[in-house]
């Protein structure tokens, strides 16, 4: 018997080790200091924005240099949510994802009709427009931002169980349930994404990828692929931003809309770690947060550095650093190639 | 007269980013490649011309022209080392790379020479203004504004009176066959970018004449460019200069109105041109 399957060895042990992973990092902040737990936050939310652009730019070939604006437009739809509206922090970052979404539809709609490298600066200008308008919002700080009110911070759903449970002070507390939600969030989009390429959109996205006329042909909806995965992306994004701005509690529309923070250094990690796998990113961030670190006290050398290696990466390793592992290795923890499996065919065809 | 002066001011400040756009419309129209450092790169030049006056005591006019063939050999390098083994069918690896040294640009300018804003001193030019009756304009705005025409008319006699200008538009059409005819495509697009350089160098000492920059405002004039050349419709030099007019009529008749909506109503009036005329106003080229 012959089948298709998208199972390999190496995919089976990663789906065994994940979840014993993922009990241990939910148990962490009993024995981690706080300053751990900030940083596995940064490492997180990064994390999930590279795997979203992954989607976006390895698979859907939609290269975007605006999904700050998604990050942007979460955030201060959160912000909205707990000063205008009163919700909890908590329940107020949905609204991140509803935001990005409603400011998707335009998006797309003007981004689309730019054809490859335009779609690019098209969102870009985009991003910017969103940025200007926001600063315009007088309620919510206009250009110098604001901060969530302290009732809204000492309030957040679930910190005082936390206090309770590691007898912590409530800042770290606050931390600490960021990071949680950060780690279900990654899981969710690492996992949903993963689902995504081996269901039937996955396979119509490798088909136009690999050949938009074929795919075409055989009756793969390009135009409708494209604007689900630019939605898709951008409410995922969304709720990234919203999530990363409440663990800050401060806002602006500069650190909102940062083109560097939120896409730049994305990219780069996408483009390091290995474009067009889910293995890239988890390697590219964590390239990313080493550099970080090791050039922390550099200034403006960090980012300069970190371009350069992304051009040469580009340049001589299009696949990232995770291209070349499973070049040699033929390695692939999160398998969504479909191969033929059955007994040797003898003789050949 | 408010408005007219108002008006013209728009007029003139489209010469500049007609500039900007002019070398971005060229590389674009012969390689189908958009370079993101584009913005950088203009402030790059801006930083020589300006270390021409302040280290060596030149005129800014002079320095400009030593930095010309500077960043035409730059420019040439560029395309010769780097960009030429990342163009192809697939649009992902030239864009990926022009953003990686999009960003390792700016911040090495950062490095080299703060976050100061910095202005190239030309003397009693820089007030100096022409009464034309209804209107008052100063002469700097003027001077960029020909230049901006001057330059248009002298990539259009390359284009479709030279040799060279021949060769560009050959491979711009299928660079195979242009191959086929013995013209070298990457030879070509070396020299292109090159050239691009040189127009960026031109744009950027007007840029450093007229305003205070700063390493961290060229992605900005990328932008502002990029409107330019897709408001006038991609393959027209002359769309490009309408282009950046709408953009700079926008601009300053947003910032009339609240200082706070200058930019804004630039990108504003690209989004509407973009909603009733999605190829531009002047479309040539099919893609």
């Amino acid at each position: 018997m012959y089948r298709l399957t998208t199972r390999t060895r190496a995919g089976t042990v990663t789906a065994i080790i994940v979840p014993l992973f993922l009990v241990a990092a939910l148990a962490l902040p009993a024995v981690a200091s706080r300053g751990v737990i900030q940083d596995l936050f940064f490492i997180l939310t990064m994390l999930t924005l590279a795997q979203i652009w992954n989607l976006l730019a390895g698979y859907g070939g939609l290269v975007s240099v605006g999904q700050q604006a998604f990050v942007g437009i979460g955030a201060y739809a959160m912000f909205a949510g707990v000063i205008l509206l009163g919700w909890n922090p908590v329940l107020a970052i949905p609204l991140g994802a509803l935001a990005a979404l409603v400011l998707a539809v335009p998006t797309a709609f003007f981004a689309f009709r730019l054809q490859g490298a335009y779609f690019a600066i098209g969102t870009w200008v985009i991003a910017e427009v969103t940025r200007l308008l926001v600063a315009q919002w007088k309620a919510l700080g206009g250009g110098t931002g604001t901060s969530l009110p302290r009732e809204a911070t000492s309030s957040i759903l679930g910190t005082d169980a936390v206090r309770a449970l590691f007898g912590v002070r409530e800042a770290a507390a606050r931390d600490i349930m960021a990071y949680w939600l950060a780690l279900v969030l990654v899981v969710a989009v690492t996992g949903g994404i993963y689902w995504l390429l081996r269901s039937r959109l996955g396979l119509a996205l490798a088909a136009v990828r690999d050949n938009v006329d074929a795919a075409q042909s055989v009756g793969v909806d390009t135009a409708r692929l494209r604007w689900a995965v630019f939605l898709i992306a951008a409410a995922a994004t969304g709720l990234t931003g919203a999530l990363i701005f409440l663990q800050t509690a401060r806002i602006s529309p500069s650190a909102a809309f940062a083109v560097t923070d939120w896409t730049a250094n994305v990219i780069f990690i996408v483009v390091i770690g290995g474009i067009g796998t889910i293995e890239g990113p988890i390697l590219g961030v964590l390239v990313f947060f080493a550099l970080r670190s090791a050039l922390a006290d550099y200034g403006s050398w960090y980012l300069m550095t970190l371009g350069l290696i992304a051009v040469v990466v580009m340049l001589f390793a299009p696949k990232g650093l995770w291209g070349l592992i499973a070049s040699r290795k033929g390695l692939h923890l999160f398998p969504v190639r479909r191969r033929l499996t059955g007994p040797k065919i003898e003789g050949g065809i | 007269m408010i408005w007219l002066d108002t008006l013209v001011q728009g007029i003139l400040l489209g010469g500049l980013y007609a500039l900007f756009a002019a070398g971005l419309s060229l590389v674009f129209g012969i390689m189908r490649l958009v370079n993101l450092a584009h913005g950088d790169l203009i402030i790059l030049a801006a930083y020589l011309v300006l270390m021409g006056v302040t280290l060596l005591g030149l005129s800014p006019w002079i320095a400009a022209l030593i930095a010309m063939p500077v960043m035409f050999g730059l420019g040439w390098l560029l395309q010769a080392a780097v960009l030429n083994r990342v163009l192809g069918k697939d649009i992902l690896p030239p864009l990926l790379v022009t953003f990686g040294l999009s960003v390792a640009l700016q911040n090495g300018l950062l490095e080299a020479f703060s976050a100061d804003s910095r202005r190239i001193p030309v003397g009693a030019l820089e007030g100096a203004s022409l009464d034309l009756g209804l209107v008052t304009v100063g002469i700097m705005p003027l001077m960029t504004f020909a230049s901006a025409i001057v330059t248009i008319i002298a990539l259009n006699a390359l284009f479709y009176h030279t040799a060279l200008g021949r060769a560009f538009r050959a491979t711009s059409d299928d660079a195979v066959t242009a191959g086929l005819m013995g013209i070298e495509p990457k030879r070509i697009f070396a020299i292109a970018t090159g050239i691009a350089m040189v127009v960026v160098t031109l744009a950027a000492l007007y840029l450093g004449m007229r305003a205070n920059f700063d390493p961290s405002i060229g992605p900005a004039r990328l932008i502002y460019a990029f409107e330019a050349v897709i408001i006038g419709g991609l393959g027209s030099l002359w769309g490009t200069l309408a282009g950046g007019i709408i953009i700079g009529v926008a601009q300053t008749f947003g910032a009339a109105l609240n200082p706070e909506w200058q930019i804004l109503a630039g990108h504003i009036a690209f989004l509407a041109v973009m909603l009733l005329r999605p190829r531009g106003l002047f479309p040539r080229a099919v893609d």
